[in-house]
């Protein structure tokens, strides 16, 4: 049986058994950093892995409390309640994304690579956008709250940069895989920059940009609820008041009134998505 | 004619009603929230001088940050590889065409989507006081964090399999176990291996800001640095915490446009 497969495999020209052993040894190496990466990080986890000693009670009080929201907190008199900080965080998320959207328009031309001549343009555009988004919404936060002071502003603006970064990048590659000659076309027929952009760019592009846009909306709804973390507005602050107190109750209302704002969202944003593209 | 005429009038009425709706949408937005632009102009020069304390960067700080940065790391690997064994189970038990029983495929999809609403911040907060102050509690954030993402993405795609092979291994009388070995898994693991990257590119940015509820990683001092005004030293996290998200993010894409 074995002398059968050795013969086989001398059968076989030379160049394929000389690719056959370069993938084997590809697929070692691979799997070889694989196993270090993984021995690397689980040593590490090891060694600080540590259970909080009186584990078991908290999870039984945050079950509890989440089992047992405080309905109450949804509407107070006086305004401090779950549902004015819901609409608050909401606010922020839109007018955020506004701001972004609105930013964004001049980066996704600057990144398109059919917008200009030159490849280093779009290069550099490409890199600058790469660069905003990977500076976290809270450190952004932390600057604007340096300059607006404590609230909602922060937030928004936060919000308004930080999603600068990915909106850039889609609308680029939206305008990237537009048909362009419709805008030849156009520039044949002698109309000015302006009503090229206005009849030819405008129109092709408008579905897919209020599509990502509301896209990036359902994303910043979702980072509005922590951004009251560092006190730029929106439903974060009273939750983390609540879990550094642990009234698990409150964390529980406070959990299922975001999960139930993200969802409805999702599904409202979601539903006009399908009618846009 | 009649009917177009009709026809344009309407589309512009709508066009009209929801340009209304989202200037009322802002305009309430403002109000709610107390946007001053004021403020904002007034407030421009703080923020340079925030960037300005921030310079020159403290170079030093290098060699203290890269032990939490590197646990950092860490938790990002361990938490997307735990979310994506367990998603396994819930990426078959999602798909219309492996588990066929809407009675099972609907409330795993909604389970999912319960997971997916949740921030990861907000996880983790939730972890801490069971695992105690470290990157344990990070670990479960993300794990619980990127099995949303993963098995979301990843069920879409085995939805979207060839029938075919599925067929053939059925008439030739294969087993639940082999069907899925054999049929489902060769077609979908390399979908599978790049959402498992896209989701750990998310997650290493996660965990830089995990550490601010106490979550592990480099998180803790970047919040201790900006609690005490060491604006040099925060600067110096951050470049930090660019350079690794970016070096992460080229390999991850490159691997990914090799696998697909």
């Amino acid at each position: 049986m074995r002398t059968e497969t050795v013969n086989k495999k001398a059968l076989l020209p030379k160049d394929v058994r000389k690719r056959l052993i370069w993938r084997r040894l590809k697929i070692g190496v691979i799997a070889a950093i694989v196993i270090l990466i993984y021995a690397w990080a689980f040593r590490g986890f090891v060694k600080d892995f540590k259970i909080n000693p009186n584990a078991g009670q908290s999870i039984k009080a945050i079950f509890n409390g989440i089992i047992h929201p405080d309905w109450d907190y949804i509407v107070e008199p006086g305004g401090e309640d779950l549902l004015h900080a819901l609409i608050d965080t909401l606010a922020i998320a839109v007018l955020g994304t506004f701001i972004s959207a609105v930013l964004c328009i001049p980066f996704a031309f600057w990144a398109a690579r059919n917008m200009s001549r030159r490849r280093w343009i779009s290069g550099t555009g490409k890199f600058v956008l790469s660069a905003i988004r990977v500076f976290p919404e809270l450190i952004m936060a932390i600057l604007f709250i340096a300059a607006v002071g404590l609230g909602p502003f922060a937030g928004i603006l936060a919000l308004g940069f930080h999603s600068v970064g990915m909106l850039g990048k889609l609308f680029g590659e939206s305008i990237e895989n537009m048909d362009l000659s419709p805008r030849e076309a156009l520039i044949a027929s002698g109309a000015n920059r302006l009503q090229t952009l206005w009849f030819a760019i405008v129109p092709q592009v408008l579905p897919e940009f209020m599509s990502y846009t509301l896209y990036r909306f359902e994303v910043s709804v979702r980072a509005a609820t922590i951004l009251g973390i560092v006190g730029a507005g929106g439903i974060g602050a009273p939750l983390i008041f609540a879990l550094q107190g642990h009234t698990w109750d409150r964390v529980g209302i406070i959990l299922i009134g975001i999960i139930v704002m993200v969802t409805i969202i999702d599904y409202i944003s979601g539903a006009i998505r399908k009618r846009l593209v | 004619m009649m009917d177009v005429a009709k026809k344009r009038q309407l589309s512009r009425i709508k066009t009209l009603l929801s340009v209304i709706f989202l200037l009322l949408l802002l305009w309430g937005s403002g109000y709610r929230t107390q946007v001053s632009f004021q403020d904002l102009f007034s407030g421009i020069p703080n923020i340079f001088s925030a960037l300005a304390d921030m310079l020159p960067p403290d170079w030093g700080y290098f060699d203290y940050v890269t032990g939490p940065m590197l646990e950092t790391i860490r938790i990002a690997i361990l938490g997307t590889t735990f979310g994506g064994i367990l998603s396994i189970p819930i990426i078959l038990l999602s798909s219309r065409n492996v588990t066929r029983s809407p009675f099972l495929f609907y409330p795993a999809r909604f389970i999912l989507n319960l997971i997916r609403t949740i921030p990861e911040l907000l996880l983790a907060a939730l972890f801490v006081p069971i695992f105690g102050i470290g990157p344990a509690a990070g670990i479960c954030a993300i794990t619980v964090f990127s099995l949303g993402i993963i098995a979301k993405l990843a069920y879409e795609a085995v939805e979207a399999i060839d029938p075919g092979p599925l067929e053939a291994m059925t008439a030739v009388g294969a087993n639940k176990i082999q069907w899925v070995f054999f049929g489902v898994v060769p077609q979908v693991a390399a979908h599978f291996m790049s959402y498992f990257l896209y989701a750990f590119e998310i997650n290493v940015r996660a965990a830089v800001i995990l550490g601010y509820v106490g979550a592990g990683g480099i998180g803790i001092i970047l919040n201790n640095m900006l609690a005490s005004f060491q604006y040099n030293r925060v600067i110096t996290i951050i470049l930090y915490t660019l350079i690794v998200v970016a070096i992460i993010e080229f390999i991850s894409n490159k691997i990914r446009e090799k696998l697909l």
